[in-house]
């Protein structure tokens, strides 16, 4: 780990225990199962998958906002897998999240003054009130609001709005890593460009280093310097986001782009259709997770398969090199 | 002013003119609807977009006679299959929601009775009004039968039934037992021309026991189950996965082409319109702004609106930085006055405060309410 | 839009929301009433030293004397006391002193017992209701099995055995009414808790490392007080009831004392020679309870509705 890392999880895993039918058998629900990915300072990684991939489960547990069943956690040079109390807050400066939802993610009975202030009142931050809200002032200018706003109630905002003092609070504490978990899908389109301009803008200003998690592949494309895709619980694709994104090669995230509908009818295609449904993330058998719905499996992939460097910095968990138009196999070996 | 009626007028299912419509609240009227009108043909899939607060949701439930007690119509007219839907008394409104008009919408779990089968609940439908039905079941088990005869020896049981339900049809005569088998059976093939794997299976489970997709597909199919005249499908993929939506739409593109109902999709969503509408038209504020064929309206787009808006979608294909609209949707409780976008419009005029521009043909087939074009 | 237009828009949208409680308010006649006799109680609570002498219900003697002196229509028992020239529009108690004035010092003797009540049923049920929620685990199970005791054991028993071991006093008396009516409010607030605790911005905060305590006093709890608040309106026209139940089967400090089971009390044994004695106490403890009921019940129904909106 060098310094120039964030972030970096080994093996990370979440698995939640789920009460067997009879018998009190107890199986696990694998949410999150082994995940190995370092994050560099200053750049975007997106984490993009589908519902139940566990990539909202992996941007709480690297916040520690559910507790690990395994791996670690290497924030900051420092292993905060297993912090509590007085340290664990100590980091909890230095990382925060914005939420999905902006309706719900602030208190109604909360001015949008006190919802600043009180991050800086928790770390103490300032030295006196008065310098508080100066911070709190020029912070809710920053996300492009005005003073008068800060007198008001979070029901007086539309999403967009509230969106934005969820920002200004978590950049309150002047952290170094955010964690964006799908920051603009409750949103409309046009106010979804605005916010991600406006993130873009302040992770310049403060020297910022993002994780975008979100199912949206278009946004994910627009934000993102790399990517990660996930899938049951494991990443299966790294690479830089023009990489992954002009030349995958994974086969869930080729079906995963190929059924992206595109708002241009001169570059339409028809929609590949990836048959199936997702399977559950209990009690995972041995092979690989894609393989039920991998037009490319064979019985090789009754094996779990490594991650593996397929060419410079693009990492995939497969057996196979696939050439997804000639629909043909290289296959791959641990270091090739 | 009403979008003007195609050479085909008579080949519309849907028509609808002028409609006006307001809510009341205890902050004061909301303008929902401004007067709109568009027109949908027979077998048509014609897409409404906007972005939340438009009132496209609004009108599906004006249409469907769904609105709740503090909506007002205030104007214009509703012509589904040349009856005036808003016309209707109660009775005559729930038979056509019945028979005519199928909904879909955004979320299945909470559309679905949860301590009902998926069976018990596809059987309501004929049995709520069993005459309507008749025909239906019967022709559906006929062609059934047909199926088998034609192929190996004529079983006996099967050709009695068959004269059995051709008398039946005659007298339009059903007995409640018989009625409950052809409803079972009809039920089990609409799952399977919906998709679903196992469908006899599914007909017996319990919505929390299927996934979201899969619920969805149960809803089509008791949508397609009446073989209404015009299925309105509002946000019907928002809540899934995007591999989940592309099995969904690509369905409905299937069932269109099986069946011929006019579809009216609503979305938020421009690039599903791009997938699979024929043609759309686009809402901003309680208003319709513009209306073309889909190729048309993504290669040409007239309205500053849908110039904004397609220019702030992000594309998974492209490497490009989507734009923004300035500012943010008006307040309908008093919205601007003359064209609602102009106060975030980039090329707004002296003229645009003043009154609302009508909707006049800028192109063939493609028509825009902006006073940039006329009107 | 100018500014003042949008200044009038806003103000029309925080207005509405008050608008609307007064519609649904005006809309309901029951629970206009409620309100009514609510407020008509508590104005007379206030006034009731002005209207009657504070000191007259003490007596040096227990002697009986029951007097009706109504001129509309008369009654027996009038001929066997002394009871001529003296105005009792509502007749005498037991003890000869005017029912009127009795229960015009009885309502502020009653409503200060149900206040205290309620106040600390609310004050406990908050307190150990949200820790139970919020702490779960070890702190939850013992919190909650205290309360399925308090539960399990009927209320009068409870109440008669406290009264009985601490002596009769008002005091006491209070003390017995809390102890019967706080395992509501902690389960009450408990659910609330529970709920509330799993919401995102309660997520968010400790994300941004905020202590237990902050969350739950300063978040959690004004965030979840609701229901109790208007429970605890309901409660006050029922806990009148209760005390008035244990006073009646004479659990009562002084007998002396006005209060409204107490009056009702002495109605038992004159029922069929005096039955005025039992018909106003009781009469004004119905209407009390009643009010206080209605007006909760309209608190709810306005508040609720709105949260479902």
């Amino acid at each position: 780990m060098d310094g120039t890392t964030i972030l970096e999880t080994t093996g990370l895993a979440k698995w939640f225990p789920v009460r067997g039918g009879r018998f009190s058998e107890k199986s696990y629900l694998r949410a999150v199962d082994g995940v190995t990915l370092s994050i560099r300072k200053g750049e975007t990684l997106g984490l993009v998958g589908e519902s139940g991939c566990g990539k909202t489960t992996f941007g709480r547990a690297i916040m520690r906002l559910t507790e690990p069943s395994g791996g670690s956690i290497v924030f900051d040079g420092e292993d905060i897998s297993k912090l509590h109390g007085r340290s664990l807050k100590r980091v909890r400066r230095k990382m925060q999240m914005v939420f999905q939802d902006p309706y719900a993610s602030l208190d109604p009975r909360q001015r949008v003054r006190s919802t600043l202030l009180e991050p800086m009142l928790i770390h103490r931050i300032t030295s006196s009130k008065a310098e508080a809200e100066r911070l709190a002032e020029d912070l809710i200018e920053k996300v492009g609001l005005n003073q008068d706003h800060l007198s008001r109630f979070p029901h007086e905002f539309s999403g967009g709005q509230r969106q934005r003092i969820t920002i200004a609070a978590a950049l309150a504490v002047k952290p170094t890593f955010v964690v964006l978990d799908e920051p603009t899908s409750s949103l409309d389109v046009s106010v979804q460009a605005q916010i991600l301009r406006l993130l873009k803008k302040l992770q310049e200003e403060f020297g910022l280093t993002y994780l975008f998690i979100s199912h949206n592949m278009a946004v994910i494309r627009q934000v993102c310097d790399r990517t990660a895709v996930m899938y049951l619980g494991r990443m299966v694709e790294l690479a830089d986001t023009k990489t992954l994104f002009e030349n995958p090669k994974h086969p869930y995230t080729k079906a995963l782009l190929t059924s992206v509908p595109t708002p241009d009818p001169t570059r339409r295609k028809e929609l590949a259709v990836l048959e199936g449904d997702v399977p559950s993330a209990v009690g995972i058998p041995k092979d690989c997770r894609f393989r039920s719905r991998c037009a490319f499996a064979t019985e090789k992939c009754g094996i779990s398969p490594p991650l593996v460097e397929v060419e410079k910095n693009h990492w995939i968990e497969c057996h196979y090199d696939i050439d997804f138009d000639s629909h043909a196999r290289r296959e791959l070996r641990q270091g090739s | 002013m009403s979008q003007p009626n195609t050479q085909e007028g008579g080949d519309d299912v849907l028509s609808i003119q002028e409609l006006k419509l307001k809510f009341h609240t205890y902050a004061g009227e909301v303008s929902a609807l401004d007067g709109i009108g568009l027109s949908i043909k027979k077998g048509e899939l014609f897409g409404l977009v906007g972005e939340s607060g438009c009132g496209k949701s609004v009108t599906a439930l004006a249409i469907a006679g769904l609105l709740p007690p503090n909506a007002e119509i205030t104007g214009g007219d509703v012509i589904l299959d040349g009856k005036n839907v808003l016309a209707l008394k109660p009775e005559e409104m729930r038979l056509a929601r019945l028979k005519d008009i199928a909904m879909i919408f955004q979320d299945p779990m909470t559309y679905l009775n949860p301590v009902l089968t998926i069976g018990s609940q596809m059987a309501e439908i004929p049995r709520a009004e069993p005459k309507l039905f008749i025909s239906i079941l019967v022709t559906h088990r006929l062609r059934q039968i047909d199926k088998q005869v034609n192929g190996a020896k004529p079983d006996p049981g099967l050709l009695a039934e068959r004269k059995a339900l051709a008398h039946a049809l005659d007298s339009q005569n059903l007995r409640r037992k018989e009625m409950d088998q052809l409803t079972k059976s009809y039920a089990i093939s609409l799952l399977k021309s919906v998709r679903l794997p196992e469908p006899e299976k599914v007909y017996k489970m319990y919505p929390f026991e299927l996934s979201g997709g899969m619920r969805q597909r149960v809803m089509i199919a008791m949508a397609m189950m009446r073989r209404p005249k015009l299925l309105l499908a509002d946000e019907i993929t928002t809540a899934l996965d995007v591999t989940v939506q592309a099995q969904i739409l690509h369905l409905l593109k299937d069932l269109r082409s099986e069946i011929n109902t006019s579809v009216l999709l609503i979305t938020h969503d421009l690039a599903i319109v791009a997938e699979v509408c024929d043609r759309v038209a686009v809402m901003y504020a309680g208003n319709i702004v513009e209306v073309a064929e889909v190729d048309e309206l993504f290669r040409n787009p007239l309205h500053p609106y849908t110039k904004g808006l397609l220019a702030s979608v992000p594309r998974a294909d492209l490497a490009k930085t989507p734009d923004s609209i300035e500012g943010s949707v008006p307040d309908l409780l008093s919205p601007p006055s003359g064209c609602r976008f102009h106060p975030r419009c980039p090329k707004a005029f002296e003229k645009c405060p003043s009154r609302k521009p009508s909707m006049i043909a800028a192109a063939p087939n493609h028509y825009v309410s902006c006073f940039l074009y006329g009107g | 839009m100018g500014q003042t237009e949008k200044n009038s828009v806003e103000s029309r949208r925080r207005h509405s929301e008050l608008r609307f409680a007064l519609h649904l308010l005006r809309q309901n006649p029951i629970v206009m009433a409620g309100l009514v006799i609510s407020v008509a109680t508590v104005v007379l609570a206030l006034l009731s030293n002005l209207l009657v002498n504070g000191a007259s219900w003490h007596q040096q003697a227990l002697t009986l004397r029951l007097c009706w002196n109504n001129p509309a229509f008369s009654w027996p028992v009038t001929n066997l006391f002394n009871c001529a020239g003296q105005v009792y529009p509502l007749g005498t108690d037991a003890y000869g002193r005017s029912l009127l004035q009795m229960i015009i010092l009885a309502i502020p003797i009653d409503l200060q017992i149900a206040l205290e009540v309620v106040a600390s049923a609310v004050a406990i049920g908050v307190i150990f209701g949200s820790l139970a929620a919020y702490m779960g685990g070890l702190i939850d199970e013992i919190i909650l099995r205290i309360t399925d005791i308090f539960l399990a054991v009927p209320w009068i028993l409870l109440a008669i055995v406290l009264i009985v071991v601490l002596g009769r006093s008002l005091t006491t008396l209070t003390l017995a009414v809390i102890i019967t009516w706080w395992p509501w409010y902690v389960r009450l607030m408990r659910s609330q808790v529970i709920g509330e605790k799993e919401k995102l911005y309660v997520e968010r905060l400790r994300m941004m490392g905020a202590g237990w305590p902050r969350i739950l006093f300063r978040h959690v709890i004004p965030n979840s007080i609701y229901p109790i608040l208007v429970q605890s309106t309901l409660d006050i026209g029922s806990v009148i009831l209760t005390v008035s139940a244990l006073t009646f089967i004479g659990l009562t400090p002084n007998p002396l004392l006005p209060e409204l089971g107490n009056l009702s009390n002495q109605g038992i044994e004159y029922f069929f020679t005096a039955p005025w004695l039992i018909v106003f106490p009781g009469l004004t403890i119905l209407i009390i309870s009643l009010g206080f009921n209605l007006l909760g019940d309209g608190i709810r129904d306005i508040f609720d509705p709105r949260l479902r909106r």
